[in-house]
């Protein structure tokens, strides 16, 4: 039973060894679990097994083989697939917004926030005033 | 007084954003190659594996490749309209058969009819993955210098055809702006 198990999880993704050389493996590894299974938006494509993942897969290994490096590889995909593709957007003109946004929030409410609590101990001193 | 006007401004604000973010569909994909020079391709005829069918084949025309496979429900829900479509219009479709069995994919062609000047096999998706095809049935509009002018995801119906396409042929064509 377990041994089929081991079987079957073995069977249902490949995104397995594909490298002898450990540091190969190692950089394909990290590439697969950064791109994003289109068909199945929340998944990486390591995860993923659906064919489309599967293909992308075979195609990063291909680009690998071929002595490609990192960036070129997520720059093949990028024009394909658009920024979407990549768990972690490229800063670009049309991401900038999504690598802004969380910091600019956090700015504006501790403002507020420093500016409530100061309001408040204002009027705390007014009452002990009183 | 402002104390409740700005959040009630801000909040007049967002109401509008999310409404329209909760009403787009996140499995459609803007596609990077919008007005970018259209991928080139050669492969194998599905019908005749001896010929070769590729972008050469509408070179120099405004055309379009539809994404398809027998595998695919939308593809079988669009085959009626893209038969009447090329009947109707003077702008060649090709076929882009993808990851299929080209035996399933000829005989679908003979049973349904065959609305393609050509068909090419991909049959491991190498040229799907150039066009960063995701989910069939897709539709491209190529313009004669070889730019995609638009893309479609999902099942090609008269309205999408009337809305998006039509606009973007008459243009193309300088009937209108």
């Amino acid at each position: 039973m377990i041994l089929f198990l081991a079987f079957g999880l073995a069977n249902a993704i490949d995104a397995g060894k594909v490298f002898d050389d450990p540091e190969m493996q190692a950089r394909y590894e990290k590439i697969v679990s950064e791109v994003r299974c289109l068909v199945c938006q929340n998944q990486t494509i390591k995860d993923s097994n659906a064919f489309l993942a599967g293909d992308l897969r075979r195609e990063i290994q291909r680009l690998m083989e071929e002595g490609r490096s990192d960036a070129e590889i997520y720059d093949f995909l990028v024009t394909r697939y658009g920024d979407f593709v990549l768990y972690r957007p490229r800063m670009s003109g049309k991401t900038m917004a999504l690598w802004i946004a969380p910091f600019l929030l956090i700015a504006v409410g501790g403002i507020v926030a420093i500016r409530v609590v100061r309001g408040r101990m204002a009027l705390s001193v007014d009452d002990d005033t009183d | 007084m402002s104390r409740f006007l700005i959040p009630l401004v801000l909040v007049a604000v967002m109401i509008p954003v999310f409404v329209i973010g909760l009403n787009r569909d996140p499995s459609e994909i803007p596609s990077p190659l919008l007005m970018k020079p259209a991928p080139e391709f050669e492969l194998p005829s599905l019908k005749d594996p001896g010929q070769n069918v590729g972008s050469a084949n509408y070179e120099g025309r405004l055309a379009l490749l539809n994404v398809w496979a027998t595998w695919c429900v939308g593809c079988r829900q669009e085959h009626d309209y893209l038969l009447r479509l090329a009947n109707e219009t003077d702008i060649p479709l090709y076929g882009l058969n993808w990851r299929d069995r080209r035996e399933d994919a000829v005989s679908w062609l003979q049973q349904l009819g065959d609305p393609y000047v050509a068909s090419a096999y991909d049959e491991d998706g190498r040229v799907g993955i150039d066009w960063g095809v995701y989910g069939a049935p897709e539709t491209f509009l190529i313009n004669a210098e070889g730019v995609v002018l638009y893309k479609h995801i999902s099942p090609l119906t008269e309205e999408v055809w009337q809305k998006e396409f039509q606009p973007r042929i008459l243009a193309e064509k300088g009937i209108i702006e």
